[in-house]
């Protein structure tokens, strides 16, 4: 699998990219191919503030329903509307239009907690 | 691969809406081979079944097969199920695999008489061929008669060579084929029947694309819309219980919810609201608790959140508006008409 490599990932398959003290939040291409056709996405509301590793949304698809986990604390400053009637982006373009939301980043300490490309691809071999 | 009543089998091959989708507008190939099947044989097999299961056996013809459900005393149903009438004296009942072995030991309480009973789920595959194209594919491969053979009817036949029962039943509501075959010529046959679908766009299909073509048709299933706390009237299976048969195990209470009323009914329903209704869920009418989904999720078709629900009888007409509590949310949804495609 060729993972985005300037991207931060976390154990429950969600990924993020900073840019500045924002960041923009989707799940794995992993994910979205173990869970399968995506067909309902529910996302916070732009303002809502998250510790880090709270659920923020909802994923399901046809067959299950996963939690969305926040990898480092912030208020959300925009959400992927697209998503409500397309939610199949989630599973067509993961890292690009799939993006479920972007936050301004509390506390950028908090990205050290959270592993790089390598550590991902380590950690999914584990896994499978 | 999921696990499914210790079955190793697979929930989908290409993705569960791609599966679904064929079915409806050409054809899938299902792996059935879980179901249990069960031998009846001897002079009193007749009397027997009649005593086990609510519908009327004794309707079928050679050739001929039942949808029933078996009840206990209580009218709770135990499994619901398909009779084969072999002969006169030879049935074959084909249960769901999660009961085999449950189903076993209650028939083999209530059986007697002249009758040999044998479980012989280890001597069967099943593979279900569903979908408009499924008569033009079995054809390719198969010299019997197959346009002549009836819903709920089956034969003794042919196909790629192999001896085996083509029954014309199935699980989605489209025009169908379940083939008996033995399991070491399974493989074969699978390989056989995906080759002559090829130009018809033949799908094989899992688990999740049978669940959402049924849900689709409201048929019920076991474990989530009905089960021994549930009896067939309230599942909408009053169809299914033949009263004016002598007797049946369960008949005395099917009897009484019949003249006395029961509280509950299974409905469908469709989420107007964004959302995705799942089993368990709860359904509430203002603040009052009313019922709850048994069956929910995605329709490939209707392109929306669909659900099976029972809610109490004064709650259930078409067009009511309920809410399902959904995360602690109430989302809007619809009594609507069934099935729903």
């Amino acid at each position: 699998m060729d993972l985005p490599k300037d991207l931060f990932y976390t154990e429950n398959h969600e990924w993020l990219a900073v840019d500045g003290d924002e960041a923009t939040i989707g799940i794995t291409e992993y994910a979205q191919e173990e869970m399968g056709d995506v067909v309902f996405v529910e996302l916070p509301e732009v303002g809502e503030e998250f510790e880090q590793f709270d659920s923020f949304g909802v994923v399901e698809s046809v067959k299950a329903v996963a939690d969305v986990y926040i990898p480092v604390g912030g208020k959300v400053i925009a959400i992927n509307e697209e998503l409500f009637d397309q939610p199949e982006l989630i599973n067509e373009e993961p890292y690009d239009g799939g993006w479920l939301i972007k936050i301004k980043i509390t506390d950028e300490d908090e990205l050290e907690s959270l592993m790089n490309h390598e550590e991902y691809e380590r950690f999914l071999e584990e896994v499978d | 691969m999921i696990d499914f009543a210790s079955w190793e089998m697979p929930l989908q091959y290409s993705g569960i809406i791609n599966e679904h989708l064929a079915v409806r507008n050409s054809a899938g190939l299902f792996d059935a081979s879980h179901m249990g099947e069960f031998l009846f044989k001897g002079r009193d097999a007749l009397d027997n079944l009649q005593l086990l299961v609510t519908n009327n056996v004794a309707r079928l013809e050679t050739g001929q097969v039942l949808y029933t459900p078996m009840c206990n005393e209580d009218g709770g149903i135990i499994d619901d199920l398909l009779i084969y009438r072999l002969s006169a004296e030879e049935y074959m009942m084909v249960v769901n695999a999660a009961n085999i072995e449950k189903d076993y030991q209650w028939i083999k309480k209530h059986i007697s008489g002249d009758l040999e009973l044998e479980d012989i789920s280890g001597q069967y595959a099943l593979i279900a061929l569903q979908g408009p194209e499924s008569l033009a594919i079995l054809k390719e491969i198969s010299n019997p008669q197959l346009e002549e053979l009836k819903y709920y009817h089956f034969l003794k036949g042919r196909v790629a060579g192999i001896e085996l029962i083509i029954s014309r039943t199935g699980y989605t509501g489209e025009l169908g084929y379940e083939l008996y075959c033995f399991p070491d010529e399974a493989v074969f046959l699978w390989k056989e029947l995906m080759k002559a679908g090829e130009k018809y766009n033949l799908l094989p299909a899992g688990l999740g694309a049978r669940d959402t073509l049924r849900l689709e048709k409201k048929y019920c299933l076991y474990g989530n819309d009905i089960d021994e706390k549930r009896h067939p009237l309230e599942a909408g299976l009053s169809w299914t219980v033949d009263f004016s048969k002598d007797d049946f195990i369960g008949k005395e209470c099917l009897l009484d919810y019949q003249k006395n009323g029961y509280r509950q009914k299974l409905i469908g329903f469709k989420l107007i609201d964004r959302g995705m209704a799942r089993k368990g869920y709860k359904i509430m009418d203002k603040d009052k608790i009313i019922g709850e989904v048994s069956s929910g999720g995605y329709s490939p078709i209707l392109e929306g959140s669909i659900g099976l629900a029972y809610v109490d009888k004064e709650y259930s007409e078409i067009d009511k508006k309920i809410d399902i509590i959904i995360r602690n949310k109430a989302v809007k949804a619809v009594i609507v008409k069934t099935p729903f495609v």
